[in-house]
């Protein structure tokens, strides 16, 4: 797979290119401030980009806004986004074109290596990874919303684990019951958020989107 | 009328000169009853010192007096549309009853109350019945004419025509009364002026006053600015001492025990590289909360719209968020603002029970406005939480003011205010590196 790496401190972006080379990406770029990112994302069409938010020259939120405006120049490419704060602002904001493929983590979670890489690749085939920070505040404080009221508190359980991306098999580990519940979760959690059966992989998506708007 | 500063819509225009005929009224009848009284009380306090017995009258007397003249000057205040400042030393704090004494002769404000309420007996009592007394005679003029066509041929005439001895004459009346009227509609609002001017000039702080007051204050808040921040370095090295820089120690432990085990029992260096990693993900967890505490990561990014909408999406009850600024104030002040907006909200989510609450922050005139409302219980007192008080000392450091309207019931709107020059959004400085 294909990547494209914005990254400003020298020893972050040398690391995360060791780091994901070791898992067989091919590191294609690594540029260093905002105003490269988007060239290199048009000239390189990558698998997925793996962006800071924070990037030079404002040090504000560029590489935010490049991700941004990369998805609408080339709707659906997979952007994970890394940060060393996460804000549900900025979640938002990531997914508010609706086409998934979108990834928000603190930058801890490079620390666990497997974790990370196989959040990287959850997102290059258009999956929606949130960070559990993320999760948490929303479940702390929106749990009384309107739309998710009607949700179990299991169902909100697996919502929230989706939201993180996990896969069918990796919620039924972790909630400890069969992938069959899990899926029976899931469809519960669709029609009670009034998702039409068709569209099944952007379902995914929607439903997150649903809970980080509620 | 910018409007930030307008929390309710301008009164009626023929409204307002009614109130200000009413509050002119009032004054003119308190120069001629309570300011008289109040001059002779304070006079014969004054002389009965040597007696002993003035010792405690005066103070008493100039309490009152002190009432009185405030009245004077909110209403001179509510008139001009700017507030006239109260000039009085502050209370001292032994309350004996020579201190009290002293304190009152000493303060030079006593002495120009006392020349107020001499002038003000004659110039009260003028200026402020006549605009009412011109209002009422056009009014006379317009109205009495049946009782001047009663009383022809006889002793009552009207204006300049005495007496209305025709029918031609007394109907002289209509736009005799019409003009007064039309006069005072026109010269009210210079009279009621000139009233406030007058009362003004000697109930407002003179310049010496003035800056003596601004000098305690600018002092008292300079210390108060140097002692919180002195406290947040002390917090801020604490929290690194024992928090993050422990555990970069322990971390480095472990890595080097595992370095150690590698080769001896690679199941334990294992474990230990597994412990390492989980207590740096602590660590930058503690150093993160402590950026949070110093200046959010979300603020320097986004600046106050942004960071305001980020801490409302935080809560657990929809708040709506509006901002327009058309620049980033200074960081400090931006920052201030911040943490008051994020106290605020916080109060709102743990104390008002309120099912919706609101954000609203505007400059204009060189000054930054922000009210935080909600519609939940009321009964927000500054003087009892510590965190309203907290705000206020954090705002005086900018010459703020933070204004709590919360009666039981509610709604509460909170308002703050604090002089600030925005710079424009494109010399905005980088702030802070990540």
């Amino acid at each position: 797979m294909r990547v494209v790496i914005a990254e400003d401190l020298a020893l972050l972006r040398d690391g995360l290119t060791r780091l994901l080379q070791a898992f067989d990406f091919e590191v294609v770029a690594a540029v260093d401030n905002g105003p490269a990112l988007l060239p290199a994302l048009v000239e390189h069409r990558p698998d997925v980009a793996v962006v800071d938010v924070r990037l030079p020259p404002t040090f504000t939120d560029e590489g935010l806004q490049a991700a941004i405006e990369a998805r609408t120049r080339m709707p659906g490419l997979p952007v994970l986004v890394l940060s060393q704060h996460v804000e549900q602002l900025y979640a938002r904001e990531l997914l508010a074109d609706r086409s998934g493929a979108i990834g928000y983590l603190l930058k801890d979670r490079v620390s666990n290596v497997g974790q990370f890489v196989d959040a990287v690749r959850r997102v290059a085939t258009g999956g929606t990874v949130m960070d559990p920070e993320v999760i948490a505040e929303l479940l702390a404080n929106r749990s009384g919303a309107e739309p998710l009221h009607a949700l179990t508190a299991r169902e909100r359980e697996v919502l929230g684990l989706m939201a993180e991306g996990r896969s069918n098999a990796a919620i039924a580990g972790r909630l400890f019951v069969t992938e069959k519940a899990v899926s029976k979760h899931i469809n519960s959690i669709f029609s009670k958020l009034g998702m039409p059966p068709s569209e099944d992989d952007n379902r995914r998506v929607l439903a997150v989107l649903a809970y980080l708007n509620a | 009328m910018d409007p930030a500063t307008s929390t309710r819509p301008p009164p009626h225009r023929l409204r307002r000169r009614l109130v200000q005929g009413g509050e002119g009224l009032l004054l003119a009848v308190l120069s001629v009853s309570a300011n008289i009284v109040l001059l002779v009380l304070s006079v014969l306090s004054l002389g009965f010192t040597v007696l002993g017995v003035g010792l405690l009258a005066f103070p008493a007397v100039t309490a009152v007096v002190r009432h009185v003249a405030g009245l004077n000057r909110r209403i001179a205040g509510r008139w001009t549309g700017r507030e006239v400042p109260s000039p009085y030393r502050p209370a001292p704090e032994r309350t004996t009853v020579w201190a009290r004494y002293r304190w009152v002769v000493t303060d030079p404000a006593t002495w120009r109350d006392l020349l107020w309420l001499l002038t003000s007996i004659p110039v009260g009592l003028v200026l402020g019945l006549l605009p009412v007394c011109l209002v009422v005679y056009g009014l006379e003029g317009l109205l009495g004419v049946p009782v001047l066509l009663w009383a022809l041929d006889a002793w009552y005439g009207y204006g300049a025509v005495w007496p209305a001895d025709t029918l031609g004459k007394a109907l002289l009346a209509l736009p005799q009364g019409a003009l007064i009227l039309l006069f005072g509609g026109v010269v009210g609002e210079l009279i009621h002026r000139t009233h406030a001017g007058f009362i003004r000039a000697l109930l407002a702080p003179t310049r010496a006053a003035a800056l003596h007051r601004r000098v305690r204050q600018l002092t008292e808040s300079r210390s108060e600015a140097v002692d919180a921040q002195a406290a947040e370095l002390r917090r801020i090295e604490r929290d690194l001492h024992d928090g993050a820089q422990a555990r970069l120690v322990a971390l480095s432990m472990s890595i080097g025990l595992a370095e150690e085990l590698m080769s001896r029992d690679p199941a334990a260096a294992r474990r230990l590289m597994a412990e390492a990693r989980e207590a740096s993900g602590q660590a930058l967890g503690e150093l993160r909360d402590l950026v949070r505490g110093i200046h959010p990561p979300v603020l320097a990014e986004r600046g106050l719209a942004g960071a305001i909408r980020a801490l409302a999406l935080k809560l657990p009850l929809p708040v709506e968020v509006d901002v327009e600024l058309p620049g980033r104030p200074l960081a400090p002040v931006e920052s201030a603002v911040y943490f008051t907006a994020a106290e605020l909200l916080a109060n709102v989510a743990k104390h008002s029970s309120a099912r919706n609450a609101w954000v609203r922050l505007r400059h204009g005139d060189g000054r930054l406005v922000m009210v935080v409302g909600d519609d939940g219980a009321g009964g927000a007192d500054p003087a009892g939480g510590t965190g309203l008080r907290g705000i206020e000392r954090r705002l005086a450091a900018f010459d703020g003011t933070m204004f709590v309207a919360s009666p039981p019931g509610g709604p509460t709107t909170v308002t703050m205010e604090l002089p600030c020059e925005l710079s424009s959004p494109k010399t905005s400085p980088c702030s802070g590196t990540d």
